[in-house]
């Protein structure tokens, strides 16, 4: 379908990790390209945050090489927006939605209170867009899970990142907070790389058009080439020992 | 309480006490605010009763009080700070210990000392009314000092205190910063000290915001209302123990903890009637 080159955003080579020397990841070796739409499915205890931590470069890998836009992951952090899961927010602390979304344009040298008028409208205009315009004045321990969602996400597009990486973005959603978080980011999809962390094999399958299937070891499988096997099979084909609980 | 107010124009020590009152409900309610939302008022526990030894120190040297209480401050903010961001582990063993050895080292320095040393207790407890003109001076440079600092980094102060992880990923000298805040907190520790003594220095730093985070829905408006509440606190403990001749720092921080507590049950009570 795409005409064009298909360009290579994030490639993992032959990575180890391990903690302590418990094996935690290895040979992980997984290529993204861009406007891809990747969900990293994985039981607890698979890797996932350790994978969130490599891409966004807080670990570093004990064996292998990880390229994101061509530069290690420290250095492509800029490009990287990252939704955290909303649950770590302390839900005392007094601050409006809209500052959330202007902290993240901060620079070692920001100095003074206020932020630029530029700044102040694009968050507007970001609110706008994920359809919370009208929570802007609210604190973020007012909102539902869905919104809460919505203002991280929108926190993370502020600074236009390539790569829009998700950990857990449905975990205590319901099922039609589900499908109204998946249908906006199928939208960013068509300029931003995605890239969502989940144990939830619900109907991410329907938005996504790769899946990494992660336990421990790696393995990346086209949607396409889904057909006529469920999601579910692919899943426990690749992760043998576990035993996780399908949310639906 | 009318002779309180007559006997401050007369007073020198009155009118620098209340001077002293307003300048440490300022810093207290600027950085309290910040202690209070990023939760570290143990951490300003090991400062501020570090603090000690310093004191212990400068009497033993001859030195002002308050420059020994400032090295020490400054010093125990450091080690403290590149203690909780170095070791992952026994953070709070290693901040205990730090607490209780410069009280240690205090109580030795000052034993040390020939004749009797009874400023130990005013700088336990506090002694508001011993505020000299001099050290006037020294608290209102401090102050001008922490709001410089805070108004220059503040909003990456928000940052690192809402949310760490974001802040490292966006670049911010999180580290820095981190011990950035920790010495703030170092030198309004050294302001309070002055009203309220070591040992009931955390109640006041974190009583008035704590209060204020109460009812305010963002952390400019918590601080206002945290400097304004430190404000009524403190004075009113001021007169009611210069009315009643019992000791200042006891009384101001058993107001602040009344104040606290009818807040909290307030608030329970308006959540239930909501």
């Amino acid at each position: 379908m795409k005409n064009n080159v298909v360009e290579q955003i994030i490639a993992f080579h032959d990575v180890d990790f391990s903690y302590n020397g418990e094996p935690v990841l290895e040979n992980i070796s997984i290529e993204i390209d861009r406007n891809d739409f990747v969900a990293i499915l994985g039981p607890n205890g698979a890797g996932k945050t350790t994978l969130i931590m490599l891409l966004l470069g807080f670990l570093k890998p004990g064996k292998g090489t990880i390229t994101i836009l061509g530069k290690t992951p420290a250095k492509a952090r800029k490009f990287i927006g990252y939704v955290p899961q909303y649950s770590i927010f302390d839900k005392d602390y007094p601050i409006h939605v809209i500052d959330i979304v202007k902290m993240n344009t901060l620079y070692a040298n920001s100095l003074f209170p206020s932020y630029k008028k530029e700044v102040t409208e694009k968050a507007f205009s970001l609110l706008q867009k994920l359809e919370i315009r009208n929570l802007a004045y609210r604190n973020f321990y007012e909102l539902s899970s869905g919104q809460k969602q919505r203002v991280l996400i929108a926190r993370a597009l502020i600074n236009e990142p390539k790569i829009l990486l998700l950990d857990e973005p449905t975990a205590s959603v319901d099922v039609t907070m589900e499908k109204d978080i998946y249908d906006t980011l199928k939208v960013l999809n068509c300029n931003t790389t995605i890239l969502l962390v989940t144990h939830d094999v619900g109907f991410v399958s329907a938005y996504v058009n790769k899946i990494c299937c992660l336990n421990r070891f790696a393995s990346m499988h086209s949607v396409a080439e889904l057909t006529g096997k469920s999601l579910f099979d692919i899943y426990s084909e690749n992760s043998k020992f576990l035993h996780h609980h399908c949310k639906l | 309480m009318s002779d309180f107010f007559s006997s401050i124009v007369n007073y020198t020590f009155l009118q620098n006490a209340i001077i002293a009152g307003i300048l440490a409900s300022i810093v207290c309610g600027i950085t309290g605010t910040f202690v209070v939302v990023k939760k570290i008022t143990f951490i300003s526990g090991g400062i501020a009763h570090a603090v000690l030894g310093g004191v212990g120190i400068a009497y033993y040297l001859g030195i002002p009080p308050i420059i020994g209480a400032f090295v020490f401050a400054i010093l125990s903010a450091i080690i403290i700070g590149l203690v909780k961001l170095k070791a992952n582990q026994h953070e709070n063993t290693v901040i205990s210990a730090l607490w209780a050895m410069g009280m240690a080292v205090g109580v030795i320095f000052m034993y040390l000392t020939p004749g009797y040393s009874a400023d130990l207790l005013s700088y336990l407890f506090g002694n508001i009314l011993m505020v000299s003109s001099t050290n006037l001076y020294i608290l209102a440079g401090l102050n001008v000092f922490i709001i410089l600092v805070v108004l220059i980094f503040y909003r990456q102060f928000v940052a690192i205190t809402y949310d760490e992880e974001q802040a490292r990923l966006r670049g911010l000298p999180v580290d820095f910063l981190y011990i950035l805040l920790l010495c703030i907190i170092a030198l309004t520790i050294v302001v309070l000290i002055q009203i309220v003594g070591i040992i009931l220095v955390i109640a006041l730093l974190s009583l008035p915001a704590a209060i204020a985070g109460l009812y305010t829905r963002t952390l400019h408006a918590m601080i206002f209302s945290a400097i304004g509440l430190g404000m009524i606190l403190t004075l009113s403990g001021i007169a009611i123990s210069f009315s009643a001749n019992i000791p200042t720092g006891a009384t101001i921080i058993i107001i602040c903890g009344l104040a606290y507590l009818i807040a909290i049950n307030l608030t329970r009570f308006i959540h239930r009637k909501n």
